[in-house]
């Protein structure tokens, strides 16, 4: 089952990527940059946005995930199968160097996508459209050979970390084949743990001696370890409070200002436009709008009416509601005895 | 009349001492919002408003009945809904995971009224919802449930523990203001915690700060 829908994907990998992998760099000839908030791919650029190798870190277009199953509101033994689609034609870009953050409520199906990008989806998905990484077209088995080996996933909880074994043995982890290459990773993670001023004895801790902070950042070492050029990290940010919440996106930021590239899931716009470049708005399974966080400074810069409802639904600008469901709040609360 | 909160601390086993003695004062028309560091005891305190641990000392009453039965023989006697209710910070665990979620309203008060389908309308709860278990809806979809079963208790206070951390800004907007038309309409007082302080600016009356 999962083998066909990998198949499945596969060739319509192939399809899409002959077609357009051409234009991809008829846009983006080598050394011409595009100028802040142009708008092309779908997306309008941030001041920091640029192309090296003349094409974007990750690359996703028309991705579709549907999930074959038994209706669900059937009675018992007597469901049909059906198709539930999750994600439609949604496209995204990452480039080097920037944080692109993809903003939509929990239970919106942003996971999915993370999922789709390394190659984890479902034995049930079906997983359409065409992926990139570094200018690469991608299939199912690629992707899967890609996840720690170029892209990385910060998950989001400590629930991710083995509870008996100690934080610094798995931030190792097993990859190293030899003992002089596990000694080097080790080196390595001394290095950076000092970088992102965790304590020595840190390594001997285990998870659930952690603080919140703390945690994330171990997190954040597991996956820098094997040196990733794009992180993705999903809902980083829930439990801690607004100070440990900026700090372990400050940590995805200066990731990124180290030329790697970030796609940052959550469903925190303030939060997001703290440190992102760039913004993609996730509503109802598709990015309905991938725009710079500039635009967010005045609501004429943004184009879809659901971004201006955000935008205008945010506590520090108005904290309003769409007109009309304003009315029918008003019009129900006031019914009530 | 209001949500009296007199000289209560508190510690987890082999933990320190939480508050040493604090005392707070929410009115019927207020909404008050806690504000600490993490790891403060905020959730606890918001536990201990509304009856769900007993405070090693001191006190909680809501308009002068204590908000928890004081002992065993009352808890054996008391009937219906407390009049303090809790929105839990993880929705999943407010509901019975084996209860259909139309029985776990029901528990609250009756759900064929014109009252309910209101509240079903202005926090967006679909029916088809309720004859599922907890595990098939997400967990922005039961917090809108924990809303509606709240309301439909018909609480005099209603403490509300980042119960819209995981909701998007617009969604967000439309519950607090549901919220807040419904704490006027009924001299309900509130009690807010948010991890955002603009949320706060907006929802809470006055703010207090955990030592």
């Amino acid at each position: 089952m999962k083998e066909r829908a990998n198949r499945e994907t596969d060739r319509e990998n192939r399809e899409t990527a002959a077609g357009e992998a051409r234009i991809e760099c008829a846009t983006h000839a080598a050394g011409v940059s595009h100028h802040a908030s142009e708008k092309h791919h779908h997306h309008t650029h941030a001041t920091g946005s640029h192309h090296p190798g003349g094409h974007h870190l990750l690359t996703v277009e028309h991705l579709g995930v549907s999930f074959t199953m038994y209706d669900p509101a059937a009675p018992f033994f007597s469901g049909k199968r059906m198709v539930s689609r999750a994600i439609r034609d949604l496209s995204i870009s990452v480039h080097v160097g920037e944080v692109l953050a993809v903003v939509g409520a929990s239970g919106s199906g942003k996971t999915l996508l993370a999922d789709a990008i390394l190659g984890l989806s479902e034995p049930n998905a079906r997983v359409t459209g065409s992926i990139w990484f570094d200018g690469v077209p991608q299939d199912a088995a690629s992707l899967a050979r890609l996840r720690g080996n170029g892209i990385a996933l910060v998950p989001q909880s400590v629930s991710h970390l083995d509870p008996l074994m100690r934080v610094g043995d798995q931030i190792v982890g097993f990859k190293a084949r030899s003992r002089a290459e596990k000694h080097a990773r080790r080196a390595r993670m001394r290095g950076l743990m000092e970088a992102y001023g965790l304590d020595r004895s840190v390594e001997r801790l285990y998870p659930h001696e952690l603080s919140g902070g703390m945690a994330r950042r171990v997190l954040l070492l597991s996956a820098l370890i094997d040196d990733p050029r794009l992180i993705m990290a999903d809902e980083p940010t829930p439990g801690l409070d607004l100070d440990l919440a900026v700090q372990a996106l400050g940590d995805l930021r200066s990731f990124a200002n180290r030329g790697g590239g970030v796609l940052l899931i959550t469903h925190d716009l303030e939060l997001a436009l703290r440190i992102a470049d760039r913004v993609a708005v996730f509503r109802d399974g598709t990015v309905v709008e991938e725009t710079a966080v500039e635009n967010f400074a005045r609501p004429e810069l943004l184009e879809h009416p659901f971004s201006r409802a955000l935008w205008h639904a945010m506590p520090e600008h108005g904290f309003d509601v769409p007109a009309k469901s304003a009315e029918q709040l008003a019009e129900t609360v006031g019914s009530m005895l | 009349m209001s949500l009296v909160a007199e000289n209560i601390s508190y510690a987890y086993p082999g933990g320190d001492d939480l508050y040493r003695g604090l005392s707070l004062e929410v009115g019927p028309q207020e909404r008050v919002a806690l504000v600490a560091p993490s790891g403060r005891g905020k959730t606890t305190l918001c536990r201990i408003l509304a009856g769900h641990l007993e405070p090693r000392r001191g006190s909680v009453a809501a308009d002068g009945v204590p908000v928890a039965p004081p002992d065993r023989r009352a808890r054996r006697h008391a009937r219906g809904p407390r009049p303090v209710q809790l929105l839990a910070q993880h929705p999943e665990q407010a509901f019975d995971p084996l209860m259909r979620l139309s029985k776990s309203l029901a528990e609250a008060g009756p759900v064929e009224t014109d009252e309910a389908s209101a509240l079903y309308e202005l926090f967006g709860v679909r029916t088809a919802w309720l004859t599922r278990l907890p595990h098939e809806l997400s967990g922005g979809e039961l917090m809108r449930l924990a809303m509606v079963r709240a309301l439909l208790a018909r609480p005099r206070y209603l403490v509300a523990d980042e119960s819209t951390a995981m909701l998007d800004a617009v969604t967000q907007a439309e519950i607090w203001r549901a919220l807040m038309g419904i704490a006027d309409k009924r001299a309900m007082g509130l009690v807010v915690v948010s991890h955002s302080p603009a949320l706060l600016t907006r929802v809470a009356t006055r703010e207090v700060r955990l030592p």
